[in-house]
């Protein structure tokens, strides 16, 4: 729906996002050339942008965002598919359900943020306590929406496929599956974001490498240029993998009406 | 056989019948179990035999419990107390032998009206290939030739029943079941729909239990008219045999004199129930 509404929009609404980005960077650039705001603190437009152009220059900066995005990869593919075989087991064990519902209910509900310092005791300061921390938050949105797609399988289909014929093997091939997969695919954007974030997060909070390390390298200086540079290309990269996801998205959702897409 | 019959309570005189009778629901009751501990009877002990190739509809008021009666003999729903013999054999758990369509939706949105049709083939041990070759052929035998690739959702409820009526038929069950299933139709497509039933039903006359509120078209459509009573403790009050000369057109077939005059008869016994079902309705209420 709402991609129709933008193609509808069209340059409009392409002018119209351009003009709130010259007014934020055009306010930024004139408050801090005439000192109302201090450069120290708050950096200007052409310095961060002088600085993204030289960075990406650097071997190094390659390499620190090949390291983010395989810890990305590695939380996304890991936490999805515990979270597809946790939902599926538990969605099929009332019982087991409902012993794991407290602990599981507890676990999401703690920020993950302070089990970063114990992986990195348990793993290192390498990328694997960085793609735990990314799994800890992937796993949970995978496993409540596999859990509900498998749940809500319209009672007429389920038995409309065992009219068909189908018993257990069958039904989770042509029946649950898809329809847990569905419920996986429509929360794509947000389990690839909360990868991308576990593995920024680990990265800030102890390692030698990584985006997240960039940013907190040029804190611990008081470069503020290098801080927002760093949340720029992070900014960048985030638009990218989203424009990714959608396209993946809309070709593993044919099926759905358009209105239920989430795109 | 006939001892271990009499042993399982099933009348001699019954099981007798059972070559050519395809279903037989025996003093089948239905009663539920409320949440405050106190039992409702929905369905009294109900005796009704299908024989090989009778279309058999089956008419009542809204919540009488056909649509339960057509679950007990899909295996979908076990009777509280009775039996229900297929060919006659004790059914429990699914009947394999039947083919049901759906008043809701219940096609697969995830494949599309080809792969909806070919996997219940495949499930029946058909190769791929082949599966995918007579799901195209009964597409094209109810029409959606031109659709084959289309999901659920881009087609219109008629197409999807259409879907449906291929994904049953191309299965080759030796008995049909029918839960409304063109309910939700706009009444030209619902004649549009009967007549495509009875035109692919007549090729091999399989026997059919057709559940429906609408008298006309269980008229137009059936060899035999059973009333159901209002519930609770519904049960059969009527059975019409329908005299109407086969093949028929479902729709021409309403301004015939001797349709007229069947409708007449049954419904004088239908109205009564139907009143009777608003009157416990607003007893509910009050």
């Amino acid at each position: 729906m709402k991609r129709n509404g933008e193609r509808r929009l069209g340059l409009g609404l392409t002018a119209w996002r351009l003009g709130v980005l010259a007014l934020v960077l055009g306010g930024w650039h004139v408050l801090t050339a005439t000192g109302v705001l201090q450069p120290f603190f708050f950096s200007k437009p052409l310095d961060v942008a002088l600085r993204v152009v030289r960075d990406v220059q650097l071997p190094r900066f390659w390499s620190d965002l090949g390291i983010t995005l395989t810890e990305t990869a590695l939380a996304f593919v890991i936490g999805s598919v515990l979270g597809i075989l946790c939902g599926f087991a538990l969605a099929r064990h009332p019982f087991a359900s409902a012993v794991c519902d407290p602990y599981l209910k507890a676990f999401n509900a703690m920020p993950r943020v302070v089990l970063a310092p114990i992986f990195a005791l348990w793993l290192g300061l390498g990328i694997w306590s960085k793609v735990a921390l990314g799994v800890t938050l992937v796993f949970f949105i995978v496993f409540f929406n596999v859990y509900q797609g498998v749940r809500e399988v319209s009672p007429t289909i389920l038995a409309n496929a065992r009219m068909l014929g189908m018993k257990e093997r069958e039904l989770f091939r042509h029946v649950y599956l898809p329809s847990a997969l569905s419920w996986m695919f429509s929360s794509l954007h947000t389990s690839v974001g909360f990868a991308l974030v576990g593995a920024v997060v680990g990265e800030y909070l102890g390692s030698a490498a990584g985006l997240g390390y960039r940013i907190h390298q040029a804190e611990s200086v008081f470069d503020v240029t290098g801080v927002f540079a760093g949340m720029v290309v992070l900014a960048i990269v985030v638009l990218i993998i989203d424009a990714l996801v959608g396209w993946v998205e809309e070709r593993l959702l044919v099926w759905r009406p358009q209105a239920a897409t989430t795109a | 056989m006939t001892t271990l019959e009499r042993a399982r309570g099933i009348p001699t005189s019954l099981v007798g019948q059972s070559e050519q009778t395809v279903a037989l629901l025996h003093d089948v009751a239905i009663t539920y179990h409320l949440a405050d501990g106190s039992f409702y009877e929905a369905v009294a002990p109900t005796t009704l035999a299908i024989a090989e190739g009778e279309f058999v509809a089956l008419v009542g008021p809204t919540g009488c419990g056909k649509s339960t009666l057509l679950n007990v003999v899909a295996g979908l729903v076990a009777p509280s107390s009775g039996t229900c013999l297929i060919h006659g054999d004790r059914l429990s758990g699914i009947n394999g032998q039947a083919g049901y369509l759906f008043q809701a939706e219940a096609l697969m949105p995830w494949k599309t009206a080809l792969a909806n049709v070919a996997v219940g083939l495949e499930v029946q041990g058909l190769p791929r290939d082949e599966a995918t070759e007579r799901a195209r052929s009964w597409l094209g035998k109810v029409g959606l030739g031109a659709f084959l690739q289309r999901y659920p959702h881009q087609l219109s409820g008629g197409q999807r029943k259409r879907v449906g009526l291929a994904q049953v038929l191309a299965r080759d069950p030796r008995m049909l079941l029918m839960d409304e299933p063109f309910g939700p139709l706009d009444a030209q497509t619902r004649a549009i729909m009967g007549d495509l039933l009875l035109g692919l039903w007549q090729a091999d006359r399989k026997a059919v239990l057709f559940v429906t509120h609408d008298l006309e078209e269980a008229i137009a459509l059936a060899d035999r008219v059973v009333i159901m009573s209002a519930g609770p403790n519904a049960s059969i009050i009527g059975d019409f045999p329908i005299d109407l000369a086969r093949p028929r057109d479902a729709h021409e077939v309403r301004l015939q004199p001797a349709f007229v005059e069947t409708h007449r008869a049954i419904w004088q016994v239908l109205k009564e129930e139907v009143l009777k079902g608003y009157a416990q309705a607003n007893e509910a209420k009050a």
